[in-house]
């Protein structure tokens, strides 16, 4: 069998790397234009990650950082689907999210906003997506932060999310938003996208029915990977 | 609409920020929750074969050390094996060995070292060969979507002549920004430039 490559990266959806609205991007961001590849085993490969790299407490950021309490803040369950393009689930991949606390402080050695630490939280979890590509998290929802971009300029809440794919090509790392956050239209780190649609994909939504009575709301988020061509071996009349 | 094509987007980047390292490595951060954090070693102790040490710094485009980088490697083993089941010479992989792992910088010289297995050559489209190489992937507060790249050693230098990636840069000069330099008996400096006259030769995978 031929190694089967990727649905070529689209751009347009993508933030360039520079712009200069996000002033960190000016002295970060290549000139020169990107080497176009055509994808070899070294891409269409990438780490495997199984269940015995992680614990049963990693995915809830309530309890993994607990020190004789709970956190504060406002309690939510997050979950959704890890897809590729062709609308398939990615089973058993590593999810990973990171975020500041109730406050909008991070656990960070170099953060010193004034916000206050939570001894109860940490900020980080991992996971791996089921057969289906599910996965889910418990956690607080952050709060916004200033950040000096602009003197003024203050971050939406949000957690920062990686996921890794089947292959070093679809490595992803992302920033996913709340529902109705009216920090998100003014965020310079959000408005590095170009396209509107792409914007909104990043902005999870509020999911009652998945909340529990008494205990937590619920937010939605999928994450779509690159798709794959299949090779001519794999092609089947009635599609793929 | 009859002919809409069924594809879904893929979901847009954003930058990793500059607390990348609580979500990757909270170690660094200063804290820890996790049992075991991924990505430490890439060759952990007892895994067999050549082992090669590399160090370097990521610069900025005014010669600035990028003191918050964080950097994933992928990578064949000694026998041009990745571990990942489409390698079709997987079952033969070296014991214990996952290519993958995780390098940040020092935070306050920005000089980063990692200790890995010297990687084989690979096999590339059409049979053509691959030079040995690291891939790489960075990303940090500032890159709005990971920038990809590759390691190559420098004394493959045959192998680099007909190396389909290396062979593709059109300026010629700029090859040698994806060309590690030896400091020792298997210890090599690989600097990557973010931009400037430097600027390393980054992939569109
Ligand atoms: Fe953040």
């Amino acid at each position: 069998m031929k190694p089967a490559e990727f649905y070529m990266r689209d751009r347009s959806l993508q933030p360039p790397a520079l712009h200069p609205g996000y002033k960190t991007s000016l002295p970060r961001s290549p000139r020169h234009a990107l080497l176009t590849l055509q994808q070899t085993v070294s891409e269409i490969t990438g780490p495997t990650f199984g269940h015995g790299d992680i614990d049963a407490l990693d995915n809830d950021l309530t309890l993994n950082f607990a020190h004789g309490g709970l956190p504060v803040g406002e309690r939510i369950l997050l979950s959704g689907r890890v897809l590729d393009e062709n609308n398939r689930p990615v089973p058993n991949t590593l999810v990973e999210i990171w975020q500041a606390n109730a406050s909008g402080r991070y656990r960070h050695k170099k953060d010193a906003y004034l916000g206050a630490l939570d001894p109860n939280f940490g900020g980080c979890g991992r996971t791996l997506t089921d057969a289906e590509g599910r996965y889910v998290f418990r956690t607080i929802k952050p709060g916004p932060y200033p950040w000096l971009n602009y003197v003024n300029s203050w971050r939406p809440a949000h957690i920062h999310v990686s996921v890794f794919g089947t292959s070093f090509s679809q490595r992803l790392i992302t920033q996913l938003y709340f529902e109705g956050d009216p920090l998100i239209p003014k965020c310079p780190i959000v408005q590095t996208i170009p396209d509107p649609d792409a914007i909104q994909q990043l902005i999870a939504a509020l999911d009652l029915n998945s909340a529990v009575p008494m205990d937590c709301l619920a937010y939605k988020f999928d994450i779509v990977l690159r798709g794959r061509r299949s090779t001519l071996f794999e092609n089947r009349l009635e599609g793929n | 609409m009859v002919q809409d094509l069924p594809y879904l987007r893929e979901t847009a980047s954003q930058t990793a920020g500059p607390y990348v390292h609580i979500g990757l490595a909270p170690g660094a951060a200063g804290f820890h929750t996790f049992e075991t954090e991924l990505g430490q070693a890439l060759a952990p102790a007892g895994v067999a074969g050549p082992r090669v040490t590399i160090e370097g710094c990521v610069y900025d485009g005014l010669g600035a050390p990028v003191k918050d980088i964080l950097i994933e490697v992928w990578q064949a083993d000694p026998q041009g094996i990745y571990p990942h089941p489409e390698d079709p010479r997987f079952a033969q992989c070296t014991a214990g060995f996952r290519g993958w792992g995780r390098v940040i910088s020092d935070f306050d010289s920005g000089q980063f070292c990692f200790e890995t297995l010297r990687p084989g050559a690979v096999a590339g489209r059409a049979g053509r060969m691959q030079a040995p190489h690291l891939n790489l992937w960075l990303v940090s507060r500032g890159i709005n979507i990971g920038l990809n790249t590759r390691m190559y050693f420098p004394e493959d230098q045959d192998a680099h002549a007909t190396d389909p990636v290396l062979a593709s840069i059109e300026q010629r000069a700029r090859a040698a920004t994806l060309i590690a330099v030896a400091t020792g008996p298997d210890s090599y400096r690989f600097d990557i430039h973010l931009q400037g006259a430097a600027e390393t030769v980054f992939i569109d995978i």
